[in-house]
């Protein structure tokens, strides 16, 4: 609050108190304070992954560790084959990235630029696939895949993302209907195949909602819980969310916040790097595609 | 005549070929599996034998299974309260960070940053953050001299606990929100300012409306999320204590994987897929009066 003050007569004078109305001071405080409550948890999870096992468990927690245990960092690429583990997931969630995005693009284009017969049908069908409750497929699935013999192996994670995600496939569809039907009557003319119009004009004039689709796809797949969890039987097959939920078993009497936290920090790496590399297209993508 | 013919059929025949992936997955991952899950909850299956049919068994034994109810009722309250409450919140978040604010863009990433925790990794920390000893939720409680409960330990506090967690994301519906109130006209704020309109009247008839398709959309993807929590349940609590967590996805996970009853499982399934249209259908038709779509007069 004190910064409150000291904005005030360091801006330019008239114009700052001008807006700075009673009620965006409010607001401004009312943000402080919850963005603060907001940040305080992810902030103990970081400075928890660098403490001792012994001052992990001091009560109340100290904010700052005593002695920085970066060791902590390394340790738990031992006890948890934790290399393993985000390999994996980084393997399963590139595929189901590249598969999504080729696809969702495809279908996407496909609704968006030809008003063939049978359109609106096709796209209400999948605008409702996405109300389907994946528990509700899930036993079919893996009875299905099991007869296949891919139990065990990623297939089941990756394969069926080459088929479209409905809620992307909606995403695309938008964008691709506000592109200029100028566009590709000049490719036409210049005697464009329709795949070559897709490849040449469509995909990189959308690298906002494709950036939003990538960012999508990967934020699901390296979350994702209850299908690894289904699948993955052998432990050198794990992806991170399956190795991380297994820490809080009972091969522990105490559970190793520390550790835990160390792999909670690291899940989040890859996200926020991709997060920060494509914010603005992918804010971008949201605002163009208009999600409403 | 027969140009237009033959562009409809160009135009029909690059369709289906542009949207063949998606139809052919929708056969294989949505159509077969909701067919055949329908068949399997008519039978009793442990996935190893073959299916064996029993008739209305499942659904009969269902309405008599009491972990059946529990997870109902589990699963209602949980979504009742966090649903709505996340939505007032994004809202409220995307409001006040509409405004020219110093640290906007500063506020906009930090309440947008624990939506990229999701998952395990929130839930372990979480599952930190509640604990009765050294966790931080306690910690923080005992400032304002509240000595505060197990939380995850004690049944009559778990839920809320997972609740009170799942708060802790409204950031990413803000995000939706924000994008919603960009797109609201701010020349019909500025007439409505100059006709002596104050703040409240405004948001109530004119940013309320134009942002209710975001809203719809938000509830509905909500509700569909809060009846498919699994994670939680799986990580911090295993449905307990004394399945004060018990939810619907969890208690169908169970059956199927633990126990072996996929015949079962696939009548919860069923069952789910029921409500959830049910509930998207109600939702829909109420929101026709209230919801307003830019240049449609639906009225």
């Amino acid at each position: 609050m004190s910064t409150v003050k000291a904005t005030r007569p360091l801006g330019p004078p008239s114009r700052l108190r001008r807006r700075f109305k009673p009620v965006k001071l409010v607001s401004f405080i009312t943000l402080l304070l919850t963005t603060f409550l907001m940040l305080l948890p992810l902030f103990f999870m970081v400075s928890t992954s660098l403490k001792s096992k012994r001052e992990m468990l001091k009560f109340p927690p100290t904010f700052l560790p005593e002695s920085w245990a970066w060791s902590n960092y390394t340790d738990i690429f031992e006890t948890l084959q934790f290399g393993t583990l985000y390999k994996n997931s980084l393997i399963i969630a590139g595929f189901s990235v590249f598969g999504t995005l080729l696809s969702s693009a495809l279908v996407a284009y496909g609704f968006a630029r030809y008003r063939g017969r049978g359109n609106n049908f096709w796209f209400i069908l999948l605008l409702s696939t996405m109300m389907l409750p994946y528990p509700a497929i899930m036993i079919p699935q893996f009875v299905l895949f099991s007869k296949m013999q891919w139990i065990d192996t990623f297939l089941p994670l990756i394969v069926p993302a080459f088929f479209g995600s409905a809620y992307n496939i909606f995403l695309l569809r938008q964008f691709f209907s506000t592109l200029p039907e100028e566009l590709f009557d000049a490719g036409r003319m210049d005697g464009c195949g329709e795949l070559r119009m897709w490849r040449t004009i469509a995909l990189p004039l959308s690298a906002p909602a494709l950036a939003t689709v990538a960012i999508f796809a990967f934020i699901y797949s390296w979350n994702d819980l209850l299908t690894p969890v289904l699948y993955l039987s052998s432990s050198d097959k794990f992806t991170l969310p399956v190795g991380m939920a297994s820490l809080t078993s009972s091969r522990f009497r105490i559970p190793p916040w520390h550790l835990l936290m160390v792999a909670s920090v690291l899940a989040m790496v890859p996200i926020v790097t991709l997060f920060a590399i494509a914010q603005k297209q992918f804010v971008e993508g949201i605002v163009l595609t208009g999600i409403k | 005549m027969s140009v237009i013919k033959s562009e409809t059929r160009r135009q029909t025949f690059y369709m289906y070929l542009f949207i063949s992936p998606w139809l052919v997955g929708f056969l294989i991952f949505a159509l077969y599996p909701i067919l055949s899950s329908l068949y399997y909850s008519f039978t009793d299956y442990d996935i190893i034998h073959p299916p064996r049919f029993i008739g209305l068994a499942n659904y009969t034994e269902m309405f008599h299974n009491e972990l059946f109810w529990r997870s109902v009722k589990v699963t209602l309250r949980y979504t009742f309260i966090s649903v709505p409450v996340q939505l007032l919140l994004g809202l409220g978040f995307a409001l006040l960070l509409h405004q020219t604010l110093p640290w906007r863009g500063f506020f906009r990433t930090a309440m947008y940053f624990p939506s990229m925790v999701s998952g395990v990794a929130m839930s372990l920390l979480w599952y930190w953050i509640f604990n009765p000893q050294i966790g931080l939720f306690n910690y923080m409680l005992s400032w304002f001299g509240i000595h505060g409960p197990a939380w995850l330990m004690n049944p009559d506090t778990a839920l809320y606990a997972l609740i009170i967690m799942s708060l802790w994301t409204a950031g990413s519906g803000m995000i939706l929100f924000l994008a919603g109130l960009q797109g609201v006209p701010a020349s019909l704020i500025e007439a409505a300012n100059l006709d002596g309109a104050g703040r409240f009247r405004i948001f109530l008839n004119i940013t309320l409306p134009m942002i209710s398709p975001v809203l719809l959309f938000q509830l509905i993807m909500g509700l569909i999320d809060s009846f498919q929590v699994f994670t939680q349940a799986f990580v911090m609590t295993q449905g307990g204590p004394n399945y004060s967590t018990w939810f619907y996805v969890y208690n169908l996970y169970t059956s199927a994987f633990k126990e072996y009853r996929a015949g079962y499982s696939s009548a919860l399934a069923w069952v789910l897929l029921i409500v959830v249209m049910l509930f998207t259908a109600v939702i829909m038709r109420l929101s026709r009066r209230y919801v307003h779509y830019e240049g449609g007069s639906r009225r």
